[in-house]
């Protein structure tokens, strides 16, 4: 009788998972390999709705790091890859893994630090020269260490700057190998010098009293492209749905939904496609 | 820096505003780790008897690896199913990669051993005792691991709260293998790691307390079906 009882538990149990497990059988939608920048920023969240309300298309969106983004797009395992590190892009291209690279947007990186400023950064443009004062005065600098765009991006300035972080990796040059929230949630924690990209600095939750330091240099330019996966070469791609959601996002349209987004009164990405 | 109020508040806000988007968090949480519970449980429960009431050759060698494979880093599980659903991976054309599907096959594999490992020792302990019975009764292979099964099902339901346990607590895995998609593979616990990464620390830690909360109400519902089947039992 009680084992009767469990055995119908059992199968109840069995069948409802079975019925829940059929609910997504649609094929409307696209993957997007993306950054943790667009992602943690809020920007998806303003400008996919609008997309999906147009064309019904949904789009689901994988936001790693850049690094790792492109390499799951060269394992097939996205439509659209949506990123900001333009070398590595570019050799994603040439190697076949996706069809034309689009300029989308731009932000710029900033280097923020703590109020006592230990370096003598704060107000300072030129961001080689600032690197060079940190690594002078041995300031702890907080790096993603990750590969991606932002750590990409850095150590291009460090090797302008001359200077070899590898050597200082574990005393003043600190990698926390994660992404972009986790490595400001802990540079701002030792008090060290970490540079973002404004857009994730501006919607950060968890500044404390953390200030820009560095801004306004050229070279701390972050341009965001977009490419399609090659369909010749992952078949599983949906070339269609994936290309409709890259002309949207290069049109009038999906240009000013990105320039329509704003945190505090101010715009975090610049569109610049065309 | 933070303290205890902000945080209860927080988390008392959540459940008044409770909104589709949590429930749908909460749901997915549930229905994926449930689901990787159930059918580690239809696997590890009947292999962990064998192990645990037959001796065989190798069988020490087995349970070394059961115990080992308690303590798989569920990191390096989410990789390997990556590379396996991955479209480059020899199970690509399932498409799982980056659906609820994949972060149960995930949690299945970092909870089989648990319930396999955790029966085989029920079991054998049980079989100390039914042994000398088994044997002048001439009770056959299949009927004795359905009798040793049966027999300790209150103890087992332990064994099936450990791995739930295990499950529900799991980011590593399930945000590799799942993506953390908003609306489709997004769960509580990569959801506390999204929301800890933009900053937001007393939000997430309050999204902490309820997934503690909803692990309470799971553990407290399976041990009151225990406490009314043992009154079932005894009637």
């Amino acid at each position: 009788m009680i084992r009767r009882h469990f055995l119908s538990l059992a199968a109840s149990i069995l069948l409802a998972l079975g019925l829940t497990g059929t609910a997504q059988a649609e094929d409307g939608f696209i993957v997007v390999q993306s950054t943790t920048s667009t992602q943690n920023s809020g920007l998806f969240d303003h400008i996919l709705p609008i997309f999906t309300d147009k064309t019904g298309i949904e789009v689901r969106v994988v936001a790693v790091g850049t690094g790792q983004a492109i390499k799951n797009a060269a394992n097939g395992d996205g439509d659209v890859l949506f990123v900001h590190a333009k070398p590595a892009e570019e050799k994603f291209v040439a190697q076949g893994h996706g069809l034309a690279r689009s300029d989308v947007m731009y932000n710029d990186f900033v280097i923020v630090g703590p109020p006592a400023d230990p370096a003598g950064v704060a107000g300072m443009s030129d961001v080689v020269a600032a690197l060079g004062k940190i690594a002078e005065a041995e300031a702890p600098f907080a790096s993603r260490g990750d590969d991606s765009g932002t750590n990409k991006a850095e150590l291009r300035l460090w090797g302008a700057a001359g200077i070899d972080v590898r050597a200082a990796s574990g005393d003043w040059y600190r990698e926390t190998g994660s992404g972009m929230g986790a490595t400001l949630n802990t540079g701002t924690a030792m008090g060290a010098y970490i540079m973002t990209d404004r857009a994730t600095w501006i919607a950060f939750g968890n500044k404390g009293d953390y200030k820009v330091a560095v801004e306004g240099d050229a070279k701390m330019f972050n341009q965001y492209g977009i490419i399609l996966v090659n369909p010749e070469m992952h078949k599983n791609v949906k070339a269609e749905l994936g290309q409709t959601f890259i002309d949207w996002v290069l049109s009038d349209e999906g240009q000013s939904a990105i320039a329509g987004y704003k945190v505090d009164g101010q715009q975090l990405f610049f569109p610049n496609a065309g | 820096m933070f303290s205890l109020t902000d945080i209860l508040g927080e988390a008392f806000g959540l459940i008044l505003t409770w909104d589709r988007n949590l429930s749908e968090i909460v749901m997915l949480s549930l229905r994926v780790t449930l689901s990787a519970v159930v059918i580690s449980c239809l696997i590890g429960l009947p292999l962990g008897a064998v192990v645990g009431a037959f001796r065989f050759p190798g069988r020490g060698l087995v349970t070394v690896l059961l115990n080992t494979l308690m303590g798989l880093p569920p990191v390096v599980v989410g990789l390997v199913v990556y590379l396996m659903l991955s479209a480059s991976g020899p199970l690509g054309v399932l498409q799982l990669l980056y659906t609820p599907g994949a972060m149960i096959i995930a949690q299945t594999i970092l909870v089989t051993p648990i319930v396999a490992a955790l029966t085989k020792q029920v079991v054998e302990d049980l079989h100390g005792e039914y042994a000398e019975q088994f044997a002048s009764l001439g009770v056959g292979a299949f009927d004795r691991i359905t009798a040793l099964l049966w027999d300790a099902r209150y103890s087992l339901l332990t064994v099936a709260l450990a791995g739930f346990g295990r499950a529900v607590a799991e980011v590593g895995a399930v945000l590799i293998v799942g993506g953390n998609i908003n609306h489709v593979t997004r769960v509580m616990t990569t959801t506390i790691a999204l929301e800890t990464s933009k900053g937001n620390l007393e939000l997430a830690l309050a999204l902490g307390l309820l997934l503690l909360s909803i692990a309470v109400i799971v553990n407290a519902a399976v041990m009151a079906l225990r406490a009314s089947a043992v009154r079932a039992a005894y009637a």
